[in-house]
């Protein structure tokens, strides 16, 4: 039994980051219709950006966090504006690989610059974990899943309750009539995608310090992010958050009952489950077609 | 403008056939090792210290006299990419002889292309058996496989009085390879072995398998994987109030990389290692051994990589005094030189004995294992 409370703990910490990471690839997608292919990238930049803030600049860890969130946004903003903006109404194959140009140039710096060898971040919590009966946690993954639910809260509250918020649910809806209805279109992609990017790095920000950085650490973070997409049905930013507790929750489950060697495959065992039985994802309701 | 683009074409093609002359007044050796990917860190220390052994030799006046030429290629810790890189290397930089390539699951990646191309290659850090038993006559090991860990973990079981065994092991050839020769030593030796958990390779939450580990009822874990993955288990184990006595394998684990990232957690814990940078007069050759210390030191590398690195110092002189036994830069000659060559390795004498089927036999020399402790943040000997 305590080996299960504390695995429902894990879940919870590693829920709460999946989920930020399917948020931002959700709204992309949702929105915009473009697979992101940098959103590991922009991961693996926050990762880097606290790196720099704390380590070599020797600023604070929590002035850090901002301070990642922030080159997410400005770097997603500038893919958006140097690589999308003239690509908008090309078919969604040309998009994708250009971003997936991005994706291979953008590591490739990151291991240009920082070389491939793994850095850590220290961080100002204590190393004794908290102890709760059976079930111990570090204080370190505490302040993630606060910060991680924190993050998601204010995404929410920005599209269900701001002006922005809204122009990017009508932009969503129908590309078209929200131009018509007077809607900047190219202002709301520019804003998606900053927010997007600047979401996929916090994400890094936070999960950088926990683990370690590496030019690569984006890769296995982008495709759980896919997979919590799938899950959640594409462009539900509800669904995104649910998907990544699911994620959390099969890959806990799976590593501590089935087999550890198959920790990875769990996650993608639903997916395929999904996609057979319901493709639309588990939350959608119905839609218009066309 | 068609004519000038002629003269740079022309210039350019002169360049490469002097540059291709010049090229032949060096011997090269191919270097495949992971520079990217999960490996990265004990890769690079890999390079760094042949790189030592190159400089070291060339200013001595080279092999054969020719200066040697590392050609280091990335293999980004991808059996894949090894296969490739070795391909590469062979074909195109046309280098007679190899070392490489880090991990067990590399280096049996890149045996197919060896046998091929009919090019040796010295593994300098691989420990899985199969390397060298299932008959790869261009197979030169000088780290310990598995095996020979656990022999001589044998000796000291007893006096840590053992009795319940964990694993969780890197899922590739390398950690499976160890879980399977420690769980049968340990058989024989009266110990149960619990369970056996696995990682992938670039895993960086290991909080499942340690949450069930801590529900056990084995009093020791068995851990095998490289640095990095070690440091994130070192730190999750801590926060997940994991209290049993953890043992490390593999001659990967950079004590003092462990010590300096996972801080109190790394206290109590042992590893077996294959070299002794912190006590240099107890190694086999102190005075070579002190040399490539000062070495490392003088370059500004990290002093934790020498326990990684030493290996590619080794692996480089092994190949430099196979190809000066040789008499000349060719595959075949060099592969045969191999079996005759006797230097002072850091880790003991380098001396191949025959190993796997007859008639296709691989090389495999018998280097030392320590077992060390981490105590107060300082590396000990344990001694028994």
């Amino acid at each position: 039994m305590s080996e299960f409370l504390q695995h429902l703990v894990n879940m919870l910490v590693l829920g709460g980051t999946y989920a930020l990471l399917g948020i931002g690839l959700t709204l992309i997608f949702g929105i915009m219709n473009v697979v992101n292919f940098t959103h590991g990238v922009l991961y693996t930049f926050g990762a880097y950006i606290m790196f720099i803030v704390v380590q070599q600049l020797g600023l604070n860890f929590f002035l850090a966090l901002p301070v990642a969130v922030l080159a997410g946004w400005l770097l997603g903003a500038a893919i958006e504006l140097t690589l999308l903006r003239p690509l908008r109404g090309s078919d969604i194959d040309t998009t994708m690989l250009v971003m997936i140009g991005a994706w291979i140039a953008m590591q490739s710096g990151a291991l240009w610059i920082w070389g491939g060898v793994a850095k850590s971040v220290t961080t100002p919590f204590p190393e004794a974990p908290l102890v709760l009966g059976p079930v111990s946690v570090s204080w370190l993954r505490l302040f993630v899943l606060a910060a991680a639910a924190l993050l998601i809260l204010v995404t929410y509250l920005l599209i269900n309750r701001t002006s922005l918020g809204r122009a990017m649910r009508a932009t969503f809806q129908d590309h078209d009539t929200a131009a018509l209805m007077g809607v900047n279109v190219d202002m709301i992609y520019t804003s998606t995608f900053a927010i997007g990017s600047s979401l996929a790095a916090a994400a890094g920000a936070l999960l950088g310090p926990v683990y370690v950085i590496f030019p690569q650490m984006g890769d296995l973070a982008a495709v759980k992010a896919f997979a919590i997409v799938i899950l959640g049905g594409l462009g539900n930013i509800t669904g995104a958050v649910i998907g990544g507790f699911i994620l959390a929750l099969a890959e806990e489950l799976g590593a501590g009952y089935v087999s550890s060697g198959y920790r990875d495959a769990m996650g993608f065992l639903i997916i395929i489950a999904v996609l057979i039985f319901k493709p639309t994802g588990l939350f959608a309701r119905a839609e218009r077609v066309g | 403008m068609t004519r000038a683009l002629g003269l740079v074409r022309t210039i350019a093609l002169t360049t490469a056939l002097v540059g291709g002359a010049a090229g032949a007044q060096t011997i090269k050796i191919g270097v495949n090792e992971p520079l990217t990917g999960a490996f990265a860190a004990s890769g690079t220390y890999v390079v760094n210290g042949a790189k030592i052994a190159a400089d070291e030799i060339n200013a001595k006046g080279g092999v054969l006299g020719k200066k040697i030429e590392l050609v280091i290629e990335d293999n980004k810790s991808n059996p894949t990419e090894a296969a490739a890189v070795a391909e590469k290397l062979i074909t195109s930089d046309k280098v007679p002889v190899l070392m490489g390539a880090w991990g067990s699951s590399l280096t049996l990646a890149v045996m197919p292309k060896l046998m091929e191309y009919e090019t040796p290659m010295v593994v300098e850090t691989s420990s899985s058996g199969k390397i060298t038993t299932t008959g790869n006559p261009f197979i030169f090991r000088i780290s310990p496989p598995s095996a020979v860990e656990a022999a001589a973990f044998k000796v000291i079981v007893d006096k840590l009085a053992l009795k319940k065994v964990d694993f969780l092991v890197i899922n590739n050839d390398w950690g499976r390879g160890t879980a399977e020769d420690f769980s049968k030593m340990m058989k024989e030796k009266g110990i149960a072995i619990g369970l056996v958990e696995t990682m992938d390779q670039g895993a960086q939450d290991m909080s499942a398998q340690l949450s069930k580990i801590k529900s056990s009822d084995s009093e020791t874990v068995i851990v095998t994987t490289a640095v990095d993955q070690l440091t994130l288990i070192f730190k999750q184990a801590a926060a997940l109030g994991l209290k049993k006595r953890i043992i490390t394998t593999g001659g990967s684990q950079n004590p003092d990389q462990i010590i300096a990232q996972a801080g109190a957690a790394a206290n109590g814990t042992m590893h077996l290692t294959t070299f002794l940078p912190w006590f240099p007069d107890k190694t086999p050759n102190p005075e070579a051994t002190n040399y490539f210390i000062t070495e490392w030191k003088k370059r500004g590398f990290e002093f934790a990589g020498c326990t990684e690195s030493f290996r590619g110092y080794d692996g480089i002189r092994t190949v430099a005094a196979a190809i000066e036994k040789a008499g000349k830069a060719e595959p075949a000659a060099i592969k045969a030189a191999f079996w005759d060559i006797n230097i002072k390795g850091l880790n003991g004498d380098i001396v191949f004995r025959k190993s796997g089927p007859e008639g296709k036999e691989s090389g495999q020399s018998q280097p030392n294992v320590y077992l060390i402790e981490i105590n107060d943040g300082k590396v000990g000997m344990k001694t028994l």
